[in-house]
């Protein structure tokens, strides 16, 4: 435990001293300022506005850059260590290997999870300073959304640092599965849909099954059904189950797969050379 | 006791280690020798644990390293053949080290200083902006703080200045006393003092090996 703990610690303060970090920290921070500036709570667009407006635009453009920071940012965590010896000597103490691995992740977990929620409080304390009103309920979604979202492609991002040889092809294939579950995946569906091939279960199904998909439809599904924002996906699954199941699923299904991912990574860690 | 036997790494189609048996008790100090490329590196890291052998097994007071590789290494002080570019600051490094092997931090401090390394000057330097020789005696200190049965040098000297290698052979010598030493080394001369045994390796092979 009391290496864990220190793996973890001396991870975080080595991010935080990183210049990465400060990027990240400045582009979230700065995505909430700007839409303070924009005047963005003060706008009434499609029947809802003021902070509940503000965070849910601010999820929306999250749940796009967010993976494809955490997948660059860690895609070379410890496959970078190995090649450059760090390796050889940071575990020519005695720490395990599964101490070692899971402080990696719980230190590189609190990097990337805290300024994406320090962000969302930021806001909400300047909106509730400026007088607005607090929406509770989707502050507590969303903190939940972005805490599986970012466990789950950390856990996508160490699954492949475990194995992966040169930071080019590292960061190729972070890219491709950040587009690949960004786009592809919904053009792929759309196109089947209009062949009328498969039923619409299924295909909802199957777009379910990609976190950022879900994350999407996670992310509205607390306004009223009768918005058009919604759209026709989240109109069909919160018909199938309801509000809360959904929620639980939209938090529970990522971070298990991030879970999945990061074991995966562990038990590959532990079979290869660490030289 | 290091108990090699018939110790076998692949990389690929390369052969590093060929089938390699030998054994190293309390109290010897050796000089592993050998040309570039002749396996001596991999054969220290395999005493470490760290690659899985392609036949063979290594035991360390009866443990496999890789298996127990908390209670193995905690008996084992290590410096590598190149300084990583580790980023953590000396400060932290030394921190790390007094936490997970339970090393006083003092301890540290008294070895660097012996070594002509004044610690607290570069407490928060990034370990990798300091200079090689700089590098290496830290790690040196480390190695000696730790107070390990075994002991494992994989030519640590390469970048020390001819008064920091006497300070390092000086240090060995006074704590080398039933221990087990095993010294990486392309001089034996500069060694010849502190060792009583010396291996030789080639193309994987151990192929000669004196106790003097
Ligand atoms: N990770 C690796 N992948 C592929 N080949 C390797 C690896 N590590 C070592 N080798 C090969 O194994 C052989 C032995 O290497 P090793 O590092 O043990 O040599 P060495 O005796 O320490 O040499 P030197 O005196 O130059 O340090 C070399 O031919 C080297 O190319
Ligand atoms: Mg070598």
């Amino acid at each position: 435990m009391k290496n864990l703990y220190l793996i973890a610690y001396l991870d975080l303060k080595e991010s935080l001293r990183a210049k990465w970090f400060l990027v990240y920290s400045l582009v979230f921070g700065g995505l909430i300022a700007l839409f303070f500036i924009a005047g963005v709570t003060e706008s009434q667009v499609m029947g809802f506005s003021g902070l509940s407006r503000l965070l849910l635009m601010y999820i929306q453009i999250t749940i796009v850059i967010l993976p494809i920071f955490i997948l660059i940012t860690t895609v070379r965590s410890i496959s970078g260590d190995r090649d450059n010896h760090i390796l050889e000597y940071m575990l020519s103490f005695p720490i395990s290997l599964k101490q070692y691995y899971w402080g990696k992740i719980i230190g590189r977990f609190i990097t990337v999870y805290i300024p994406v929620l320090f962000a969302m409080v930021i806001a909400v304390f300047y909106g509730f300073i400026k007088g607005a009103e607090i929406p509770w309920s989707i502050f507590f979604l969303y903190t939940g959304l972005l805490f599986s979202l970012s466990s789950a492609f950390l856990g996508i991002a160490f699954f492949i640092s475990s194995f992966v040889k040169s930071s080019e092809v590292a960061l190729g294939i972070a890219f491709f599965i950040w587009i690949f579950l960004l786009a592809f995946i919904d053009i792929a569906l759309i196109s089947l849909m209009m062949q009328q091939r498969f039923n619409e279960g299924v295909i909802i199904f199957i777009a379910m099954i990609n976190p950022m998909e879900l994350f999407r439809v996670a992310a509205i599904s607390l306004f009223d059904p009768e918005l058009t924002v919604m759209g026709p996906v989240a109109f069909y699954i919160l018909d199938l189950m309801s509000q809360t199941l959904f929620v639980l699923l939209a938090i529970g299904y990522p971070l298990l797969l991030g879970l999945l991912f990061a074991t995966l990574g562990f038990v590959i860690f532990k079979k290869k050379d660490l030289v | 006791m290091i108990q090699i036997s018939n110790l076998t790494k692949k990389f690929g189609s390369h052969l590093s280690l060929d089938n390699v048996s030998c054994t190293f008790d309390k109290g010897e100090s050796v000089a592993l020798m050998g040309a570039n490329g002749a396996g001596k590196t991999t054969l220290i890291r395999s005493i470490l644990g760290y690659y899985h052998p392609d036949g063979g097994e290594v035991l360390i007071n009866g443990l496999n390293p890789i298996q127990e590789r908390t209670k193995v290494l905690q008996d084992i002080s290590f410096v590598p053949q190149l300084p990583p570019p580790i980023k953590l600051s000396t400060e932290e490094l030394i921190h790390y080290i007094s936490v997970s092997a339970n090393v006083e931090k003092e301890l540290i401090r008294h070895y660097a200083n012996e070594m002509k390394l004044d610690i607290s000057a570069n407490a928060n330097k990034s370990f990798f902006k300091l200079s090689g020789g700089m590098k290496q005696k830290l790690l040196i200190a480390i190695s000696l703080a730790k107070k390990s049965n075994i002991i494992i040098y994989d030519e640590p000297t390469a970048n020390l200045d001819p008064k920091a290698r006497d300070d390092f052979y000086r240090l060995l010598k006074e704590n080398e006393n039933e221990k087990i030493l095993l010294f990486v080394t392309h001089r034996l001369e500069e060694v010849r003092e502190l060792v009583n045994r010396q291996i030789y390796m080639d193309l994987g092979k151990v192929v000669s090996d004196e106790i003097f």
